[in-house]
């Protein structure tokens, strides 16, 4: 096992991905000499040359179009999105042509195709680089969806979705890479989780906790807190499940515990309307409903833009927020 | 290592192969034509060079007000940055070295004028007479952008590369239906962006659309030759200001380090949108002496050197030393510039050391044009649980 941040997670998940096989390219802007701008592509052109590691003129729709072409010729390419709220320009090319290429050629065609995009709030950033835009791509058919929240999954993940033959939306925690976690990068992905398996973050007996990317940090220090209980308030067993992939969901993971718990709530950073949690509230209704106590809660941001980064912290739910929704699944 | 290629495997080295994208034997953008084709009035030695189309008279005092603003664009530039260092501002994109290309294009623009901005134009902001601090509200993260374009006819700061060209050609085109081109009276449109915005699809769609409708808009791009880490060669193999040919409009080049000729070509350019004759590609020559931003550490992929030899071109040391061997300023008059701009500096930074943090609950503010029932359900949800705090007496968990 090393000690490894998420960032340098991913770089050493990355350099695997290309050491074992030579189709894998990563391509985007500033991931060459710099690295990338949070350093997870950091000297990996200077190992593998210009050819493999691209910096690409600055064209979001021209770097996923192009990754396209390339998948069309037999390569892997991992594109790198530099914030999230640059994906827009891109958003015709992943939904219009990536997504739907395997449906419209009758399965004769795969683009192995991952793009990584750094997202969420919190640290302080300006417009366009605190968003969450993963409801755009959950909506969209033939994407597989996945956000990683720890170390050890950026590693295995990382490489799963390299090795995956579906497009893959890669969500990065960006206020998150300099966590700390222990990866076992010798083992590769061996004995990882499959890539479309959720997981239990902490167990529990009384509420289920729902998150992903993030926010599972928060939701685990939640649990903590809760389970201390305070002067007032006593103890709470919170079970944390880290959903890992949105698209497909594992709904057999997240069933296994709602039946024991009989009370969901579910946290993203995104906004509440319309978000993720709107999904999962549903098919846990749907599916659970003899077995709920309350109704499935959701936290999360606000219907508006994000905010200004001086009030990110009320548009972000915290631990209070979480703890909060649990209290009042629990009145139920 | 073998690479499968059309189907056959072909033996061939991939790890640390000269790359198959970048051919040696190309010419740099910028090798060509510097000599020929860039448009300069003053060197930087600070030598007047007169040039057959753009011919200028500014009186001495003129000059003076150029020196004064490029000083004071400067000091303010220089305030954010150490202010962003004190933890004051979460970000800040500096201008260093491209603010010849802002004050001299900006102190073109006639009043009516509308402009379109990047999140670097601190410069031209100044010259729409936009209080610094309303700038630093929006790297403070108080506000994503606190004036009022229509007021200064500035429009808010785009940081998504490139989108606002297009906002500008429409603009462009409104000015034209409203029939509010012609003669000195008229109107014209200016939109800033930098040498990675070219590449963008949106800017490539701007100069289509100005190019068919002949709108009168004037694309000024700073080329300060880095895209973050990515040199120009990453975004183009010919001198930007040629690319306008293809799309139908012409091009030039300035030294854009060069207060005068980016005054001159800018007057002369929206000039001719405002006469109906079209759209204008001007590329101010120039260089980024910062980082990127705050957030950004160029030693990584740039060599000093380099900065070194654009410290020679500094915008404002041409002036000041035209200005002296000409005689057209006083010793009293530089002092009186730098007592301004520590004036102006201990300003800026007060005002950003007590601005005060925006209301809690105007997150749900401005959203639509009149609240919806979601957003008056959240915000109130919102306030009672803040209102739950100061009910418990105690702080938030």
């Amino acid at each position: 096992m090393t000690t490894l941040a998420l960032s340098k997670a991913l770089n050493e998940g990355l350099r695997k991905a290309m050491e074992n096989d030579p189709k894998v390219l990563i391509m985007g802007e500033d991931v060459g000499k710099l690295g990338g701008v949070f350093r997870v592509t950091d000297g990996l052109q200077k190992d593998f040359g210009e050819d493999r590691v691209v910096d690409t003129p600055l064209a979001e729709s021209g770097i996923v179009g192009t990754a396209i072409g390339l998948a069309l010729r037999g390569y892997r390419p991992v594109c790198e999105i530099q914030f999230d709220g640059f994906v827009y320009p891109a958003v015709d090319q992943i939904v219009s042509q990536l997504a739907k290429m395997r449906y419209r050629s009758r399965g004769s065609i795969s683009l192995p195709v991952v793009i990584r995009i750094p997202c969420g709030g919190g640290i302080g950033a300006v417009e366009h680089h605190s968003e969450s835009p993963e409801v755009l791509f959950t909506h969209t058919a033939g994407l597989r969806v996945v956000a990683c929240a720890d170390a050890a999954d950026a590693f295995a993940m990382i490489q799963q979705s390299i090795s995956c033959d579906d497009p893959v939306i890669f969500f990065e925690p960006k206020r998150r890479y300099w966590d700390k976690g222990e990866v076992d990068v010798a083992s590769g992905v061996a004995g990882a989780l499959p890539l479309d398996r959720a997981k239990v973050a902490l167990e529990g007996t009384e509420v289920t906790l729902l998150s992903y990317g993030p926010l599972v940090r928060t939701c685990l220090e939640s649990a903590l807190a809760a389970r201390e209980g305070g002067p007032n308030q006593v103890g709470r067993s919170i079970e944390v499940i880290d959903l890992r992939s949105l698209s497909p969901l594992d709904m057999e993971t997240i069933g296994a515990s709602v039946r024991r718990t009989g009370r969901c709530v579910v946290a993203h950073e995104a906004p509440v309307y319309a978000g993720f949690g709107a999904e999962i509230a549903a098919r846990v209704t749907e599916q659970y409903f003899y077995h709920l106590e309350a109704p499935v809660l959701r936290v999360g941001g606000f219907a508006t833009p994000y905010p200004p980064s001086r009030l990110e912290e009320h548009y972000l739910p915290d631990l209070d927020r979480i703890l909060d929704a649990v209290d009042r699944t629990l009145e139920y | 290592m073998t690479v499968e290629s059309g189907g056959a495997t072909t033996t061939a080295p991939i790890t640390g192969a000269p790359a198959a994208g970048t051919p040696p034997d190309r010419p740099v953008p910028d090798a060509q034509d510097q000599a020929g084709g860039l448009i300069q009035l003053l060197t930087p030695e600070g030598e007047r060079i007169d040039h057959p189309d753009y011919p200028l008279e500014l009186a001495a005092a003129d000059i003076r007000d150029l020196y004064r603003d490029l000083v004071l664009v400067r000091r303010i530039d220089t305030e954010a940055i150490s202010l962003q260092r004190q933890g004051e501002l979460g970000i800040w994109a500096s201008l260093l070295g491209q603010e010849a290309a802002q004050i001299g294009s900006g102190r073109a623009l006639g009043p009516d004028d509308m402009v379109f901005p990047t999140y670097r134009e601190h410069g031209v902001a100044w010259c729409r007479g936009i209080d610094p601090v309303k700038l630093l509200e929006l790297y403070r993260g108080v506000s994503h952008g606190g004036w009022d374009p229509k007021e200064h006819r500035f429009h808010l700061y785009t940081i998504v590369i490139g989108s606002q060209t297009l906002h500008a050609t429409g603009y462009a085109m409104g000015i034209q239906r409203d029939g509010a081109l012609g003669g000195d009276q008229g109107e014209a449109v200016i939109v800033y962006f930098g040498d990675g915005a070219t590449s963008q699809g949106d800017v490539n769609e701007a100069f289509v659309w100005a190019s068919v409708f002949n709108a009168p808009v004037v694309f000024f791009c700073q080329n300060n030759q880095w895209a973050i880490s990515e040199p120009l060669e990453k975004q183009s193999r010919i001198p930007l200001y040629q690319r306008a040919r293809g799309f139908g409009f012409p091009g030039l080049r300035v030294d854009g380090n060069d207060v005068l000729a980016c005054y001159a070509v800018t007057k002369k350019a929206m000039q001719a949108a405002r006469e109906g004759q079209g759209p204008t590609f001007i590329e101010a020559f120039t260089y980024r002496m910062g980082a990127h931003t705050t957030t950004d550490d160029p030693t990584r992929y740039r060599l000093a050197s380099e900065l070194e030899m654009w410290k020679l071109k500094d915008p404002i040391e041409r002036v000041r030393a035209y200005l002296v061997r000409t005689g057209q300023a006083e010793p009293e008059f530089f002092a009186d510039v730098e007592a301004e701009a520590n004036k102006v500096g201990a300003d800026v930074r007060e005002a950003c050391r007590t601005m005060p943090d925006p209301p809690v609950l105007s997150i749900f503010d401005q959203v639509y044009a009149e609240p919806t029932a979601i957003l008056r359900a959240e915000r109130e949800q919102y306030a009672a649980y803040l209102d739950s705090f100061e009910e418990l007496g105690g702080e938030r968990r």
